[in-house]
């Protein structure tokens, strides 16, 4: 089947099979490795991509399902040098040890300070309960969490990324301060 | 928390790491990253039989499928593949299987490989397995331990004529350092026996394994997502026969390990083989229900344990008898790990009379090899069991039984009964910063107001008053207990002709922050800035020589080397300043990277001599232009980090629900390179420990299959499992190396999963339980709490058993 993609600001166009699951797609076709794969029951999250601005786990999505779709992978956070300033406060909080799950762990990040802005601690755990990190123990990935959602501006991060009210209402917290 | 450095001096600081700009953008290289022209793929076909007669295997169909390059059967490769390592014969009469990379004739656990088919695409060669035939005539199962070495029991290795692999006594009579056990246990005023349950786990590190092996060079070269690149290269050229000089191996960006990639892996010698054969790269990654399934497992034993003690509390006497399951094979250090527990029962304690005695057996399951801590772990589980089991029979506070027993800060260095000498400690200084932090007091206070008024969540206090042995190791102690190699670690420096500086190590990280801490190391000691250094590892090119990452070694070790070759640097520095100077050698000063005349004002900055030394115009006489320099460590001592935590835990009396509350941890690994990595460090152990405690286990059914063989199963936490840590630390130095560190990549999976055990057994304990088996599934805590006075197996054991058994909402409402 043909598909078209955006993914990273970047269309592409490609045949590709039925059973081909978007992360096989990303990593294998389009050499997008930074997003990598760590279980086959999505159960981890480290694969964890925005589809159309939200977050889902690229190995329970076929790539066929992304057709006319945008995707955003942690390779396309970073504009013109400046990093996401989620990517600054995992960078910042020493969020991350072997630094396998931190894609989707930012990724993840990313979507639910969308919906939260300023997430108690609890809620920072509960909404990256569908990503596993084995290093870390978690307390700094919840403290860059916070961090990130102190330091982020309306309009923080690049464009697909940004909520904008008419899609989420007053659920846009990344637009509440 | 963090210690404030001297201004200038990197070592101390909390740097942000050298590694992270790459992996929080996904710059990264994993294993699996890697395509090259003309790339093959390889699939494994595992066994679903745990123990079976391989009686046929017709791959013709496979063959015939698309895309299909190879499929190989054990007879295929039955003359060329060896056997795979094991670097530990801990006796001399120790029985060994043969372990066939893939099987010929027989498997022995499920998850065994049996067949390879390699092909275009990874998708075309995972179609292909389908295209096998296997027939299998089964065999009985061996599962249990005890039962494994019962009389006519089936057996694993019938050749061997035996399931007992080996046993390995330590006894303090024998040894001359301290007295006969039985005799003290028969004089004992007081006597707990206990058996305790080291549950099988599962290392599941993040990033699966992967493979790459590229044959078109001169040296066949290997990626491999591995803790243990140099000890890779080595063993390929052993088992294989290939000359070790024609193989290189690569560890490249690594995801986790925690002594999961500790290993000579069937995969990498089958690749290996695979890729020789056709002549191409061939990639070779493992699913993640691969992974859990047949990379190796860690703990697993059965521990007896009997303390004898006078009526005041003081410990006269300790027995430590084991089963230690090794799964189906003898991996590259299986046997060894818990015997490295016989230096560790004995803990911080001094106990008069010891003996340790463990069995090694064989049963159909996977192999077991190291896992985090690594037989310490196992071994503080149980002392620090049988300190709380003690001071209830006592009716004692148990950190007053603990004190009571422990080296106290004025009597190091202590040579222990088990032979260790620890040279630094102040177990009173961790213990004081623990209470405070905890409110030990308090909670003690709240604990009985809730015993009083039958409270449905009762409280429970746990302590963890733990020490280990890292840094493995000497190597005159490495080979006293029979291992395949030394200890050392292996260091270098060059020196570039601008000033910038490449530091290559044995050392072989994945994930802890090597890059940074060795820049701060070396930033210090050259006086060049940290920005300035660049940390080579993980390639047996560029860093050729090595014994790579586990045992909490890199720091006291691998850390050593490099600062041993900076000296070495700076020594071939020093003529060559002088004689830019025209000075003597012996009138100068080296400090903040600059060269100086005693008394005077004139100096010279080591970059400025590695220029000249490029140059080489004018050197000194016999001075060879360069100031490269390596150096190999080995250590005299291993380092003896140690702390105390204490777990508040809320057991639901109703439920079985446990609720971690309040967890202190305050660790003294000696002097801190860099305090924010350490603290992460900690973290993560912690994580590990009481996830053993709380949640997960590797549940075998009874034909051997793996019943937590997918992540949904086996229960890795999540963070809305866990609550936050208050960690601190004391600092007392360690004597034996330079900068007075302690290892710190272990503490925190060994201490905290006896407090987290003695928490909830404490909460309890006056509804008539003593022990509850791990995982304390909200299950097995009801069951103990109904059943009380006996461990309770059975219910909750079922995969998935430990779900929910820490709901940070609470079990408290």
């Amino acid at each position: 089947m043909r598909i078209t993609v955006t993914v990273d600001g970047t269309t592409y166009s490609d045949e590709v099979e039925p059973r081909t699951l978007l992360v096989q797609y990303l990593r294998e076709r389009l050499g997008k490795v930074g997003t990598v794969v760590g279980c086959d029951t999505s159960n981890c999250g480290a694969c964890t991509v925005h589809l159309d601005g939200h977050s889902v786990k690229s190995c329970s999505v076929l790539a066929v399902q992304a057709d006319g779709c945008e995707v955003t992978t942690i390779e396309g956070l970073a504009r013109d040098g400046q990093l996401h300033p989620v990517q600054r406060a995992f960078h910042d909080n020493h969020a991350l040890q072997c630094g396998f799950c931190t894609p989707g762990m930012i990724m993840q990040a990313i979507d639910l300070l969308a919906e939260d802005s300023d997430p108690e601690e609890q809620a920072v755990r509960e909404g990256i309960e569908g990503n596993l990190c084995r290093c870390t123990g978690y307390q700094n990935i919840v403290r860059a969490v916070r961090d990130a959602a102190h330091e982020m501006r309306p309009g923080a991060g690049p464009e697909a990324e940004r909520v904008s009210e008419a899609t989420m209402g007053t659920q846009a917290g990344v637009h509440r301060s | 928390m963090t210690t404030a450095a001297e201004p200038g001096q990197e070592v101390g600081k909390g740097r942000l790491r050298k590694e992270d700009a790459r992996l929080i953008t996904g710059r990264t290289r994993w294993t699996d990253n890697i395509s090259l022209p003309g790339m093959l793929h390889m699939a494994v076909l595992r066994s679903p039989m745990a123990h079976a007669r391989i009686t046929n295997i017709d791959p013709s169909e496979a063959r015939q499928m698309p895309g299909v390059l190879a499929v190989v059967t054990g007879a295929d490769l039955a003359d060329k593949q060896g056997s795979l390592p094991c670097a530990w014969p801990i006796a001399e009469d120790m029985k060994s299987p043969d372990a066939p990379s893939m099987a010929v004739n027989q498997v022995n656990f499920a998850g065994e490989v049996v067949a390879a088919v390699v092909a275009r695409s990874a998708a075309e060669a995972a179609d292909a397995l389908e295209g096998i035939d296997v027939d299998y005539d089964e065999l009985p199962v061996v599962l249990d331990l005890e039962q494994a070495i019962a009389d006519g029991a089936d057996l694993v290795h019938p050749d061997l004529g035996t399931n007992k692999s080996a046993t390995w006594i330590f006894d303090s009579a024998e040894a001359g350092t301290g007295g006969p056990v039985d005799e003290a246990i028969a004089s004992a005023e007081v006597t707990v026996e206990r058996t305790f349950r080291q549950q099988r786990l599962i290392p599941a590190f993040m990033e699966p394994r992967s493979v790459v092996v590229d044959p078109t060079g001169e040296q066949v070269t290997m990626w491999s997502a591995t803790q243990i690149p140099h000890i890779l290269r080595l063993m390929l050229a052993m088992t294989l026969g290939v000359p070790e000089h024609k193989v290189r191996v690569i560890a490249p960006d690594v995801g986790g390990g925690f002594g999961g990639k500790l290993q000579v892996t069937p995969e990498e010698v089958i690749t290996f083989l695979l890729a020789q054969q056709l002549g191409r790269p061939v990639k070779y990654t493992e699913t993640r229900s691969e992974s859990l399934a047949s990379a190796h497992h860690g703990r697993d034993q059965l521990q007896k344990l009997t303390i004898a003690a006078r009526r005041d509390g003081t410990v006269t006497g300790l027995k430590v008898e084991l089963l230690a399951d090794m799964g189906a094979y003898l991996r590259l250090v299986t046997p060894g790990v818990p015997i490295l527990g016989a230096f560790m029962y004995n803990a911080i304690y001094k106990i008069p009379a010891y003996h340790f005695a463990c069995t090694n057996v064989f049963t159909t399951k996977t192999p077991t090899d190291a896992y985090r801590g690594a037989g310490r772990p196992e071994a503080t589980f149980a002392i620090e069991r049988m300190m709380d089991e003690l001071a209830n029979e006592l009716g004692m506070d148990p950190l007053d039984v603990r004190e009571m027993n422990w080296i106290k800060h004025e009597e190091f260095p202590y040579t222990t009964v088990s032979t260790l000498t620890y040279d630094s400690g102040n177990y009173e200084a961790a213990t004081a910063r623990a209470k405070e932090l905890f409110d030990y007091d308090g909670l003690r206070r709240e604990q009985a107001e809730r015993r009083q008024r039958g409270d449905t969540v009762q409280l429970g206090i746990g302590i963890s008053t733990f020490t280990e042995m890292c840094g493995l190791a000497p190597s005159r102690v490495l080979g006293s207990l029979s291992y395949g190699a030394g200890g050392w670690e292996y260091g270098a420096i060059r020196m570039l002709p601008t000033g910038k500086v490449e530091v290559i190590t044995g050392s072989s990280a994945h994930g802890q922050g090597h890059e940074t801490a060795w820049s701060q190391i070396v930033a210090d000691k050259l006086g060049v800035p940290f920005e300035d250094i660049e940390v080579l590892h993980g390639d047996t090119q560029s860093s050729p020589r090595g014994m790579d990452t586990y045992g909490s070694r890199s720091l006291t070790v691998g850390a050593m080397a490099v600062l041993s070759a900076a000296d070495k640097v700076i020594e071939k520095a020093k003529p060559i300043a002088a004689h830019m100077m025209e000075c003597s050698p012996d009138d100068l000063e080296f400090a903040n990277g600059t060269f100086t005349v005693r008394g005077t004002d004139t100096s010279t900055g080591i970059a400025d001599v590695a220029l000249a030394v490029f140059a080489a115009h004018d050197l000194p006489d016999g001075v060879e232009p360069s100031l490269d320099s390596d150096a190999t460590f080995d250590p005299e001592n291993f380092s003896f980090p140690h702390g105390t935590h204490l777990c508040a835990a809320e057991a639901d009396t109703e439920t079985g629900q446990v609720r971690l509350r309040a967890y202190v941890a305050v660790d003294d690994v000696g002097k801190v390179v860099n305090p924010l990595i350490v603290e992460g460090q900690v973290h993560g152990g912690l994580v590990q420990g009481i996830a053993q405690a709380l949640f997960e286990e590797a549940v075998y059914d009874e034909s051997g299959t793996l019943m937590t063989g997918t992540l949904a199963d086996y229960l890795v936490p999540s963070a809305a499992d866990m609550p936050s840590f208050t960690t601190d630390r004391t600092e007392t130095p360690s004597t034996t190396n330079a900068l007075g560190v302690k290892g710190v990549g272990e503490a925190g999976t060994i201490a905290s999963t006896p407090a987290v055990v003695n928490a909830i057994v404490d909460a309890i304990r006056h509804m008539g339980v003593n022990d509850v088996e791990m995982p304390c599934t909200p299950m097995r805590v009801w069951q103990a709490i109904q059943g009380g006075a006996q461990s309770a197996a059975g219910p909750g054991a079922e995969p998935g058993g430990g779900m929910g058994s820490l709901d940070a909402e609470g079990g408290a409402r």
